[in-house]
């Protein structure tokens, strides 16, 4: 098996939006090949995580090593690359291209192409891969298959007419897949004698066996026992065991040129392991390294504090666990006056955000307060020095700024064009400025720039709202510009609220401002003390609400001589406020921040 | 010779009231004498740990005291000046319900000392009453107080208001009524569900609802100012008198005294050799007299108290009271400085919002503050 000449590999990924069948597709091939038994075939073999189960989403690349003997009578290894789909995951997507000379491009019949499937899609030219268009759910009765080829040669410019047309549920056609993959997409090219040149695609830590790299062999051999070295980290380590996923773990002697597997090799941690590294061997090392990736940059940041402040030291770890399998998300320590000890966590995007909150939530067990998720923001000083500001509480004060400039992004957004109005509506109040329409059919796609830090606040919710869910988004960053930027400081009591400042444009401070303002006095209960709640810009209040104090609360009986109750009743009270935060003399509910927070900010 | 006030507690009732969460049993037939041959003891019992004492007050609680027979209140009352020294004008209260009361039983209890009844009228209205469970009617409340009025040189009544949909003219009407029916004294309370009650079910479950902090805010500030019409001021919280006609007894309690308590599930803080303690008996009737016939006592919990939780229950008592704190007597009696006991930040700051006085005699809540003065308590308290 380890022998395989590289004209009978194939390797490749499945490009496909959410929902339009990826996953069941890769269950089919790996049922057909014999990858696993009916027993093991869970549903969505490959997604692993529960999140991932349940979101129907992708979060990390695998891979699968398929052997399938196909019509011509000789047998191909098809290793699949599982990548993910989502535009916050772009960069795992590039890496895991990288690894494979073709794809499909599974788009469903019934809905058509889908704003995420066109960034993937283009990845993939850009990798030259070849790309074979299969048309899923052809059993829908909703289904229009001659539209959605259409679509797909007007939309992507692919020509769409050896479509292989199948139901991945039903199993329909799923052979013919199989037999594409092999007649249409190229066989990797490497020579087995040059020196060993693999590529590290992945790694992540595995409780057991340490920590775990992905490759994708180029040239040369990679053996159990052999000294490889890092050629970027000029680390070496003695390759301890190589092997492939089928999608179980299966143990190897060796992989040759155009095959994808697994190594251990006594790392130690995942930061020893730089994804887009070239492996080559430690005696007979290669001259040139393969070109590498662009390191992951967090684009969204946000603070992530522990609801019980007994719980940072296991945040702490947790955030370490996590990061361990995701180098892409970065955090460092962060104190807040309103939120106490936490982290401000920098991720890919906004649904990168909110999948670490949840497994931290989940696998953790961690209760948190996520402050409202900023963009990374170049502040330049009046002394010339350019800074990266991630935490709006950090911004210096204007007197120093010269201007700030703030990342854009060029966002494509499908819809059916009865919301196309709506969502144009929206994207000017975004500050947005239209690069393209085009249409194709009945729907609309609008390609616009639009300031991050607009599509952060509450933008897919709206999307989603004012489409009733038929817009798809997608996005990619583009550049920074110049913005009239402002931070709008929430006080309470004169005192400044620091989880809950932001940065705005100054055209919508005030608005935002008051809406903050008002959602706070409606959160924050009554108490013995009036409390003012300001929204400001620098010294200057754009807006305003007071709380009164409560008006009453008293015991009306306190008689019979059972003093102890009361007592207790006092020291359940002051218990409760450990669960306050001071400011001046008004004591906050974690809970009114938490809620603030939600809202989107 | 240290003070006392002796609360003796008849844990009985003819019905359980859906608001009430006070130590009360309903049982076919009560068993008086075992319970008067208990309490006696348990009187004794008491008075021997506590030696010699000025008794200021007694107080038949309930639960429904004026189910006793005035021949057994005679019996403890008689007890009770025999083990301890009471005052000349020593204070004899009892409990009493409309639905319980003649003529005849109210001279009885007269003449067997009582010199003060406390009525559990509750409301003047009819709707209100059947609301509250309470199994008279206005009428026989009237009755009630009216003879109080010719039998006793005290007497008060009790009612609840800041009902369910109870408006502000309502209540000032009703108010006026009670007022006009009044001696010297009135508590007037406002209704508070209590958990473990059937209000606190019917409560949870949105069968009705309670009037919000600023309605009740309003209903106490008319209850102040139509009770001052009166000559009756609140020197208390719920508890409004002319002068000098202050419930001694309850005084005792929001002044930190010692205070004895006897019989099912009555509590005490006494004064013994090694300290203060608090003393609180078992709640059951049954077998409360069972530890009473075993051991002398039906005390199922005595504990020492701190310094410091005695400055906290100080404190958290004296604010009630209109005059609030006697800084020397805090002192003399918890061997604390009032400001060992508060936050200083918290009391500057209910000094400047106007929730509190304080001088170099006294520490007080306004009027203001009294009507926050759990809120303030929270901070303030350390």
């Amino acid at each position: 098996m380890s022998n395989t000449p590289t004209s009978h590999i194939r390797n490749f990924s499945i490009i496909a939006h959410i929902d339009h069948g990826k996953s069941t597709l890769a269950d089919r091939l790996i049922q057909l090949t014999g990858g696993l038994t009916a027993r093991e075939m869970t549903e969505q073999v490959l997604d692993n995580m529960d999140i991932e189960k349940e979101r129907g989403i992708t979060i990390k690349a695998q891979t699968v090593r398929l052997t399938y003997k196909a019509l011509d009578g000789e047998t191909y290894i098809l290793n699949l690359m599982d990548t993910p789909g989502h535009v916050d995951f772009a960069y795992e997507v590039s890496r895991s291209l990288a690894a494979c000379e073709g794809s499909l491009l599974v788009v469903d019949a019934s809905q058509g192409v889908e704003a995420q499937t066109l960034a993937n899609v283009y990845q993939a030219i850009d990798a030259h891969h070849e790309i074979v268009p299969v048309l899923n759910k052809i059993d829908l009765p909703a289904a229009d298959v001659p539209r959605v080829k259409q679509q797909i040669e007007d939309v992507i410019g692919l020509d769409a007419s050896d479509a292989v047309e199948i139901s991945a549920k039903t199993g329909l056609n799923i052979p013919a897949v199989l037999e594409a993959l092999v007649t249409r997409l190229p066989a990797p090219s490497g020579d087995p004698d040059a020196p060993l040149k693999a590529l590290l695609i992945d790694s992540w830590y595995d409780q057991y066996l340490g920590v775990i790299a992905l490759v994708r062999v180029k040239d040369g051999r990679l053996k159990r026992g052999q000294r490889i070295r890092m050629m970027a980290t000029g680390a070496s380590h003695p390759v301890e065991q190589v092997g492939v996923f089928t999608p179980k773990m299966v143990a190897m002697d060796d992989l040759g040129p155009g095959e994808m597997g697994y190594i251990t090799a006594a790392i130690k941690t995942v930061a020893d392991c730089k994804v887009g590294d070239t492996i080559t061997d430690d005696r007979n090392p290669a001259t040139d390294m393969l070109p590498g990736f662009k390191p992951s940059v967090p684009v969204v940041w946000c603070g992530l504090f522990p609801i019980d402040a007994d719980d940072f030291e296991k945040l702490r770890d947790s955030l370490g666990k996590l990061r361990l399998n995701d180098a892409s998300f970065h955090y460092e320590a962060e104190t807040s006056a309103a939120l106490g000890f936490g982290y401000r966590c920098g991720f890919l995007g906004l649904l990168h955000l909110e999948i670490i909150q949840e497994r931290l939530t989940r696998e953790f067990d961690l209760d948190l307060i996520a402050t409202a998720p900023s963009v990374v923001y170049r502040i330049h000083r009046t002394n010339g020095a350019t800074e990266e500001l991630h935490n709006p509480a950090d911004m210096p004060d204007g007197s120093v700024i010269d201007h700030i400039d703030e990342p854009w992004i060029k966002a494509s957004i499908m819809v059916p064009d009865d919301h196309l109005g709506a969502v144009l509506t929206l994207c000017n109040e975004r500050r947005g400025q239209q690069v393209d329409l085009t249409y194709v059919g009945t729907r609309a796609m609008a390609v616009y720039r639009l300031p991050l830090n607009e599509v952060v606040f509450d933008f897919y919710d709206r999307l989603k709202s004012i489409s009733r869910g038929y817009a798809s988004f997608d996005y990619a960053m583009d550049g920074y510009e110049e913005g009239d930027l402002v931070r709008i400081s929430i006080l309470v009591n004169m005192e400044p609220v620091d989880a809950l400042s932001f940065i705005a444009h100054r055209s919508v401070a005030e608005t935002r401002g008051r809406s903050i303002c008002g959602k706070l006095k409606d959160l924050i209960p009554k108490q013995l003390f009036k409390i003012a709640i300001q929204a400001a810009i620098g010294g200057r209040v754009i807006a305003r609400e007071t709380i009164s104090a409560l008006s009453k609360d008293v015991t009306a009986k306190c008689y019979g001589g059972d003093i102890s109750r009361k007592r207790k009743l006092l020291d359940k009270q002051k218990e409760g406020k450990k669960r306050m935060r001071q400011f001046g003399k008004v004591e906050i509910p974690q809970t009114a921040f938490l809620a603030a927070l939600k809202m989107d900010a | 010779m240290q003070s006392l006030a002796l609360y003796i507690h008849w844990p009985f009732c003819l019905a359980k009231c859906p608001y009430c969460d006070f130590n009360s049993h309903v049982r076919a037939r009560i068993p008086h004498a075992r319970m008067i041959a208990a309490l006696r003891r348990e009187l004794a019992f008491e008075a021997a740990r506590l030696g010699p004492r000025r008794l200021t007050s007694i107080f038949f609680g309930g639960g429904t005291p004026s189910l006793m027979e005035p021949g057994d209140v005679a019996i403890l009352i008689a007890d009770a000046r025999a083990l301890f020294s009471a005052e000349p004008d020593i204070e004899i209260t009892l409990e009493a319900n409309p639905t319980s009361i003649e003529a005849g039983r109210f001279r009885g209890y007269r003449d067997a000392g009582v010199n003060r009844v406390s009525i559990g009228v509750q409301s003047l209205r009819q709707a209100a009453l059947t609301f509250l469970g309470r199994e008279h009617d206005a009428g026989q409340a009237i009755a009630a107080i009216e003879l109080g009025r010719r039998i006793f040189p005290r007497i008060s009544f009790d009612l609840i208001y800041a009902r369910p949909a109870q408006s502000l003219a309502d209540w000032r009407d009703e108010l006026r009524q009670a007022l006009s029916l009044a001696a010297d004294h009135l508590s007037l309370y406002q209704l508070t569900i209590e958990p473990g009650t059937q209000f606190a079910t019917r409560h949870a479950r949105g069968e009705f609802a309670l009037p919000d902090d600023e309605l009740g805010a309003a209903l106490y500030d008319a209850t102040g100012e139509e009770a001052a019409r009166f000559g009756l001021l609140p020197y208390e919280i719920s508890n409004y008198a002319a002068a000098g006609a202050e419930s001694r007894h309850n005084l005792a309690y929001w002044r930190y005294h010692d205070y004895a308590g006897i019989g099912a599930g009555a509590h005490g803080r006494i004064s013994l050799v090694d300290g203060l303690f608090a003393t609180r008996r078992h709640r059951a009737p049954e077998v409360w007299a069972d530890l009473v016939e075993r051991e002398g006592s039906g005390s199922v919990e005595e504990t020492g108290v701190s310094p410091a939780d005695q400055a906290r229950e100080a404190l958290l008592m004296g604010l009630r009271l209109r005059d609030g704190i006697d800084l020397a007597a805090f002192a003399a009696r918890t061997g604390l400085g009032i400001d060992q006991a508060i936050d200083q930040e918290s009391l500057a700051a209910c000094v400047e919002a106007g929730y509190l006085t304080r001088d170099g005699v006294s520490l007080s809540a306004t009027a203001e503050g009294r009507k926050r003065l759990d809120s303030v308590l929270a901070v303030l308290v350390r």
